[in-house]
């Protein structure tokens, strides 16, 4: 299941407990203190939900026809986000570990390229700016 | 001419300055309409940058549109 969680994003291996799993894959994005060379003093998701939602969940199902796991979840947040918290968390059991990677991978991949979400950084001098929506316009407000 | 509803998301609710307006347009498909708005709103990002959902699905930019259309512009993504 894919969902958007305005919440921090915590402790969520607990849901994927299953008798049957012999690995639990999983991977967490988390708000970095910079990019590309600039300071960011913290972050703004923003979802385009509805179809966030089923594209999200398009791609879990694609990752459960792919890859021989049992359970695939995935949680990204949205609103304000500081330095450190969790922006995305990635969830994946299986009976054998090699699955479990290979499908962690594929689904945190595919979300980032897929998803509906943005993301507006803010700077320690004042700016913010849309990622990969600013360049062409040659300015950062 | 149709009606159609747009919700406008990150740059381009920024740049609009509302998160959606309903108006009639004479643009036949999502492609026209966009290069209609660019010009009167300076959207930054060009309609090759973008993709389209209507009515809640990803969609083609020359795909007709009709009455009632909720037309969404999806600028580059940014998640994780």
């Amino acid at each position: 299941m894919f969902s958007l969680s305005e919440e921090p994003i915590n402790g969520q291996e607990r849901t994927m407990a299953d008798p049957a799993a012999g690995a639990y894959v999983c991977f967490e994005g988390w708000v970095r203190n910079h990019n590309e060379g600039k300071a960011v003093t913290s972050l703004e998701y923003e979802a385009y939900e509805m179809l966030a939602q089923k594209e999200g969940n398009k791609i879990l199902g694609e990752a459960r026809e792919k890859f021989d796991i049992l359970e695939a979840a995935c949680i990204h947040r949205t609103g304000h986000l500081l330095i450190g918290e969790i922006a995305v968390w990635v969830g994946v059991t299986a009976k054998h570990r090699e699955a479990a990677f290979e499908a962690c991978r594929y689904v945190i991949d595919e979300v980032k390229a897929r998803v509906p979400i943005w993301k507006k950084e803010h700077y320690n001098d004042g700016n913010s700016g849309w990622v990969r929506c600013e360049q062409c316009s040659g300015h950062h407000h | 001419m149709p009606t159609v509803r747009l919700q406008y998301f990150a740059i381009l609710k920024d740049k609009r300055g509302i998160a959606s307006e309903t108006l009639e347009t004479e643009a036949s498909n999502p492609l026209e309409l966009y290069e209609h708005l660019q010009s009167l709103h300076g959207f930054p990002l060009s309609a090759k940058r973008l993709r389209v959902a209507i009515n809640g699905d990803f969609s083609r930019m020359d795909h007709p549109l009709r009455e009632n259309d909720e037309v969404v512009y999806i600028p580059p993504v940014a998640g994780g």
